[in-house]
């Protein structure tokens, strides 16, 4: 497994990493009280405990390069440049949220940022973004494209079809998959003769590494050097990130009959935010108060995305029909 | 004008917008150096290179998603299934992503693609590689459908098809692929939703698709010697489909047949029978007929294809039969 290396970032840039996985986390937790009040119409599945990922990997990236994100995607969403507004304003089926009301959570799409889409559907997000490498190949520009999937893909047609693509192409694409240890509610360990999905990856052909995914830093390191790859026209990446989902599948689905109470608090104690805190203290990187500076900020601005969430129009019926078609 | 067939109609077309547009390129099995199985792609991988002209993996599912991602950054994908029955391992990508992507983000991702197969009964190619599929294609929100008949059709479409930020499927039937027609020098587009009529008549109307185009044709030419005045028209676009052009002419005629190779239940027969019925009722001086594939897979030997589907003979029988109500 990757593990941290001794961090080049500066403190700046590592302020801005707990920033980011702070107002996931937060953003999340307003979701779900949302989800329990009954604000949001539809389905909320959270990223509680993987935040690490999608921040140490989107941290690399530019505005211009582009994400293909899962049913798990708030995360990503957020990471990649998504206001919790726009986010929130989404979940609740507003006129401001990201897709206009069309879509929800698992239909967030925001291109002006690189967010190409969360998705309903497993496994799609591995084909796609292997394509959108096949453009930026094909019209010579050095732009990136990222994969978010989680073990649940990897058994799927979608995932040997997509990484064999992008291998033999050379494409410039990241396969992140986040192994959180069950498809649904299903034992990764029960539908996988292998531990590791990257020694799938590693048959066909792309540098393929185990990460800890609840270490920023070492997630941040490998996506670093798979961007660079990736832009330097070295071709794709294939980084299984190991990590935890410490709440329920899905808001409001019994938690309970495949996994442990005991494992699950284990993981919580592995939270990513919490031991990035602890590093940055102990490292006498950032004083505490400036960490609790951050997460007060933070506080302010998810309670400021549900004030404006809540107080958003909704979508205008009329309008029901539009985009069905580009013209 | 020259003569061209049908392929070379729409080898032409393709290689235009190839030059014309440096983000249109071809994914399929054997497209690249070998230039397709129907010679889809013939001298283009000389000229334009493996990245537009890439040989693919077996994997229909696989390279329909991965174009649906190129097309939502600026690539101009053109899919080559061969066979359009290979679709079907793609279609999963395609009704939940590549129809519904433009709509879910809210018109902000457009979705420049085109599928391309052949279709269609004939060859003893059997059930796996037979298909016509338009209806459920037609019967998803966000895609276009195409099923032209001739050369002139065949290349002004697929341009439009090429240029157009929908999802197009451009659906070829293997019986077409020779057929020989009048081709203008000049560059021409022909824009989707506009049936056309084929062949002017006066006692009824008979829609066709396809290769059934050419059949109905036939059948015309017979009953013609008896008097028989019918009107041809050919719809080009499933969806968008023209029912405009077939109201006008059934005010004319007061009879319609519609003549087409697929099955019949939720048809595209179908579809035109409920909506000239809902418009052009007071026009109709007889029951809408329909004569379709009969509703069986595709069978092989020779005698056993040739009955699933309808002939002059057959359709002969039905205009007079139509004639007769």
């Amino acid at each position: 497994m990757l593990s941290a290396p001794s961090t080049s970032l500066s403190t700046s840039e590592l302020l801005s990493l707990y920033r980011k996985m702070v107002q996931i986390r937060r953003t999340e937790e307003q979701l779900a009280r949302a989800h329990q009040s009954g604000a949001i119409p539809g389905a909320c599945h959270t990223y509680v405990g993987e935040e690490a990922i999608a921040t140490g990997v989107c941290a690399n990236l530019r505005a211009d390069d582009v994400i293909f994100s899962t049913h798990r995607g708030h995360g990503h969403a957020l990471a990649k440049g998504v206001t919790p507004r726009a986010m929130m304003a989404e979940l609740f089926g507003r006129v401001t949220g990201v897709s206009a009301g069309r879509g929800g959570s698992m239909h967030l799409f925001s291109p002006e940022v690189g967010l190409m889409g969360t998705s309903g559907v497993v496994g799609p997000s591995i084909l796609l973004a292997t394509g959108a490498a096949y453009t930026f190949k094909l019209l010579g520009t050095d732009r990136v494209s990222v994969a978010f999937f989680g073990d649940g893909a990897v058994n799927n047609g979608a995932f040997h079809e997509g990484v064999n693509m992008g291998a033999i192409w050379d494409l410039p694409v990241l396969y992140i998959c986040e192994n959180n240890q069950y498809a649904t509610e299903v034992p990764f360990a029960s539908v996988s003769k292998t531990t590791d999905v990257a020694e799938r990856a590693r048959a066909y052909g792309l540098p393929s590494y185990v990460v800890d995914g609840n270490d920023v830093l070492a997630v941040h390191a490998a996506a670093a050097e798979a961007v660079r790859r990736a832009r330097a026209g070295e071709g794709p990446t294939f980084l299984e990130c190991k990590t935890y989902r410490t709440r329920s599948h899905s808001e409001g689905m019994r938690d309970a009959g495949y996994r442990t109470a005991e494992e699950v608090e284990e993981w919580k104690n592995r939270s990513p935010i919490t031991k990035l805190r602890e590093y940055l203290i102990s490292e006498r990187l950032a004083p505490e108060e400036e960490l609790a500076r951050v997460e007060a900020e933070v506080e302010a601005e998810v309670d400021d995305a549900r004030q404006f969430a809540t107080s958003s129009p909704w979508p205008d019926p009329a309008t029901v029909l539009d985009h069905v078609y580009s013209a | 004008m020259r003569e061209l067939t049908f392929s070379t109609a729409t080898r032409e077309a393709l290689t235009e917008e190839m030059e014309r547009d440096p983000a249109v390129f071809v994914m399929g099995e054997g497209i690249g150096e070998r230039g397709g199985n129907w010679g889809t792609t013939v001298g283009l991988f000389e000229r334009f290179g493996p990245m537009r002209l890439r040989d693919t993996p077996i994997v229909e599912r696989g390279f329909t998603g991965l174009c649906t991602g190129a097309a939502l950054v600026g690539g101009r994908p053109v899919v080559d299934f061969m066979f359009l029955d290979f679709l079907l391992d793609g279609m999963g990508e395609i009704i939940n992503q590549t129809a519904k992507l433009q709509y879910m983000s809210n018109g902000r991702l457009t979705m420049p693609i085109v599928f391309r197969g052949c279709i269609g009964v004939g060859h003893s190619a059997a059930t796996h590689h037979s298909g016509n599929y338009y209806p459920m294609l037609a019967h998803v929100p966000g895609l276009r459908v195409v099923v032209p008949s001739s050369p002139y059709d065949a290349k002004g479409l697929l341009k439009t098809a090429i240029r157009s930020n929908d999802p197009v499927f451009f659906l070829e039937h293997k019986s077409v692929l020779g057929v020989k027609g009048q081709v203008p020098d000049d560059e021409y587009l022909i824009p989707f939703g506009e049936a056309a009529v084929v062949r002017e008549g006066r006692d009824a109307t008979v829609v066709a698709i396809g290769w059934m185009v050419h059949q109905t044709l036939k059948s015309c030419d017979e009953l013609a010697k008896d008097g028989v005045s019918i009107e041809v028209i050919d719809p080009r676009t499933i969806s968008p489909l023209d029912t405009d052009t077939m109201l006008a002419s059934v005010k004319k005629t007061g009879r319609l047949l519609i003549v087409d190779e697929d099955y019949g239940p939720c048809s595209v027969g179908a579809e035109i029978a409920a909506q000239v019925t809902a418009k052009g009722f007071d026009d109709l001086d007889a029951p809408i007929m329909r004569i379709n594939g009969a509703f069986t897979p595709v069978p092989y030997a020779p005698p056993l294809e040739a009955a699933v589907v309808p002939n002059p003979t057959s359709i002969a029988l039905a205009i007079r039969d139509l004639l007769a109500e």
